[in-house]
């Protein structure tokens, strides 16, 4: 009963997810009001329905759906929709769901095209700090792949002012400011969780192997994310670095991110 | 303050940025060329030459290689030095007083706002104060002939963030040479019903004493219906002077802890041998018995002979196997038992149960680390640091009020080590809140 309900909630969200994408993109090209508040509220939807499908997957399993391919693409579509909503709730960002759910639809279509089905942990995973580890780990890059957005649209915007022929992006895209800030804002909670992340990796290692660090290539990459973030933030926050420069090390940050999970981790 | 050349060198961010960018690139190394192989290894994959180069770079182990120790003992040498060098001015700063601040110095902060109000200057102090209380500034007052100064500050120990997170990295560092030099990582195999009180150590060849015995009662291993391993099961027990003083099942995931030293469940392997027990079950009576491959083993007190005369293994893991079983002068009797199954014998009256497992032996991973608190401690410490050293700021504000001609004049002015757009905010609203006439 619970797997049928649970298949078909994957259904159904991809098909809201859709429709939210569908209803951004076409206000994108002609901006309408009301279309905009349809689409929010599809994703806000489709957000409820992603939670409901990691509890019912929860369910199933017995664990924190995160270990499989399918459940860890999904699991970082549901942190990139919570990151972007909890952004959203208390700043505007002109046409930036339009990015994000276009995003986190493409990542759903990867879960739905990877195996679904349940695979039974493996021993070193039966442990409390599974959820807490790669719950934390996948809502940093989440937050961090928000910034990269952010610093993708500052650089597109910026060209086009500089330009000065206001082109068709001018008036589509966010103003410079609210980039920075949503930058600012992904950056500080991305990298917060990042710290986390990586210490009930350490506090995990160590209880499951009796070391905390063992220079696995996993741990080397994410050293270097994290030094690499470290800088990052210290030059935004303490030497007050924006614009240009702040939005090109996101990218080169995000950067090296896709590269460790791709061809590290996964 | 020392002011030399050498000083200066390893006081300086660019020898940190260098450091850290070095122990990153150079990191990388260790995750292309696989660790801790043999020589040999080496040797066929990259050439005799090249090989021999890694032996001198100590590229099979680089993560504990003279120089990428070098470079982590450089950072931390770094960050001393550094924090040294700038804590005084820092301290300088946080001890100094705002009050004794001249009026030019307040008038060139970066955020002053100007107005002009008619009355007096003690009405309009009482007038403004209150309202800087309630924005939550704690105000201290000077008042001289030229007018009255109001300073407020907040997060003046924000500036000692960055030497906070500088200390946990010393601390997290304390913590690995403690558990380093005081502690040390090994490794044993025990069989079943067998124990040891000794373990080999990784980083040598010599093995370490324990000072007290553990022994494996028993190991087993727990499969789901698709094959993959569910569960690797140690029971162990811990024996000083002869008594078990703890006895514990421990997992991957849950080791056992006695005297400060952990036993993790890494691996096993299995023996060909097997461990036999027969209960009379009139009596009660039972007995363990450890047999190789057809060998006879005795059980003296029933006159029992028995042995394993073949087996079914799948890999090296015994599936079932055929026992030879003889009581007094009866006619033997031969049958075949799964591994771990418990049958009573008929020919003998069901008057014994009787199982055969496959002899394993438990692989432990051994840790002694005494400075495993130092590196949570100084975990810890880092994220309360670096939350302050990003996220908080010291911020001051200044208000000074003097009598011009007949009419007051205030002058506010504030000032932020960090975050300016936060304070700019924050600067408007105290503007607004003290002036109204301003928007």
């Amino acid at each position: 009963m619970v797997k049928e309900i649970s298949f078909l909630l994957f259904q159904i969200l991809l098909v809201v997810t859709c429709c939210g994408f569908a209803a951004y993109l076409i206000s994108f090209i002609s901006p309408k009001k009301g279309l905009k508040n349809v689409a929010r509220t599809l994703l806000f939807v489709s957000w409820i329905l992603q939670t409901l499908y990691i509890v019912s997957r929860y369910y199933l399993a017995g664990y924190t759906p995160i270990t499989t391919h399918h459940e860890a693409v999904f699991f970082f579509a549901w942190s990139m929709t919570t990151a972007y909503l909890s952004f959203r709730w208390r700043h505007t960002v002109k046409n930036f769901g339009m990015f994000v759910s276009g995003l986190v639809l493409v990542l759903l279509l990867v879960a739905a095209f990877s195996p679904r089905e349940i695979i039974p942990l493996e021993p070193a995973l039966q442990s409390g700090w599974l959820p807490i580890h790669a719950g934390f780990s996948l809502l940093a890059y989440a937050f961090l792949g928000l910034a990269f957005c952010g610093g993708l649209m500052y650089l597109l915007q910026e060209r086009e002012l500089k330009s000065k022929r206001l082109g068709y992006f001018f008036s589509r895209l966010p103003s410079l400011e609210a980039l920075d800030q949503l930058m600012t804002y992904c950056l500080a909670l991305g990298f917060s969780f990042l710290c986390l992340g990586m210490i009930t990796g350490i506090i995990w290692s160590k209880q499951a192997w009796g070391t905390y660090w063992r220079w696995q290539p996993k741990e080397v990459m994410t050293l270097i994310i994290w030094f690499v973030y470290l800088i990052q933030v210290h030059q935004r926050f303490t030497v007050g670095w924006r614009g240009r420069r702040a939005a090109m090390m996101a990218l080169v940050g995000f950067g090296i991110v896709i590269v460790t999970l791709w061809r590290v981790v996964a | 303050m020392q002011q030399n050349s050498i000083w200066q060198f390893f006081a300086s961010i660019r020898l940190a940025l260098v450091t850290i960018f070095l122990i990153a690139i150079t990191s990388i190394i260790g995750t292309i060329i696989p660790q801790k192989k043999s020589l040999l290894f080496y040797q066929e994959q990259y050439g005799p030459k090249i090989a021999q180069l890694f032996e001198i770079l100590d590229i099979p182990d680089m993560y504990g290689s003279w120089w990428f120790v070098l470079l982590l003992f450089l950072l931390s040498f770094n960050l001393v030095i550094c924090s040294i060098d700038r804590f005084p001015a820092v301290w300088k700063i946080m001890q100094s007083d705002g009050l004794s601040f001249s009026f030019d110095r307040i008038k060139r902060m970066s955020f002053t706002h100007e107005w002009q109000v008619s009355g007096e200057r003690s009405s309009v102090i009482s007038e403004l104060l209150p309202r800087l209380t309630q924005s939550g500034w704690t105000v201290r007052r000077q008042d001289t002939d030229d007018g009255t100064l109001l300073f407020s500050q907040r997060g003046v120990f924000t500036r000692a963030g960055v030497y906070i997170v500088h200390t946990s990295i010393l601390v997290i560092f304390l913590g690995a040479i403690i558990g380093s030099l005081m502690g040390f990582k090994g490794s044993i195999y025990i069989k079943e019903l067998d124990s040891t009180s000794r373990i080999n150590l990784f980083s040598s060849d010599q093995s370490v004493d324990l000072g007290f015995e553990v022994s494996c009662q028993s190991f087993t291993m727990e499969f789901y219906d698709n094959g993959a391993p569910k569960e690797y099961t140690s029971h162990l027990k811990v024996i000083e002077n002869q008594q078990v003083v703890k006895e514990q099942h421990i997992e991957v995931n849950s080791p056992l802890k006695h005297r400060g030293i952990t036993f993790y469940q890494s691996s096993y392997q299995p023996f060909e041998e097997f461990l036999i027990s027969i209960e009379n079950l009139n009596s009660g009576d039972k007995k363990e018995l450890i047999t190789r491959f057809q060998t006879q083993e005795y059980w003296d007190e029933e006159n029992i002979t028995i042995g394993i005369i073949n087996a079914r293994a799948r890999g090296r893991s015994i599936v079932t196997s055929k026992i030879w079983l003889k009581k007094d002068d009866q006619k033997p009797v031969t049958f075949w038992l799964d591994d771990g199954q418990q049958i009573n014998v008929p020919e003998l009256n069901n008057n014994y149960q009787i199982s055969v497992k496959q002899r394993y032996a438990t692989g432990l991973q051994v840790a002694k680390d005494p400075g495993v608190w130092w590196v949570y401690i100084g975990c810890a410490l880092m994220m309360v640091g670096l939350y302050i050293a990003f996220f908080m700021s010291h911020r001051r504000i200044w208000l000074q009020v003097s009598e011009q001609d007949g009419s007051v004049s205030v002058l506010l002015a504030g000032s932020t080590n960090k975050n300016k757009p936060g304070f700019e905010k924050q600067f408007q609203t105290l503007i607004e809140s003290l002036n109204p006439e301003s928007t």
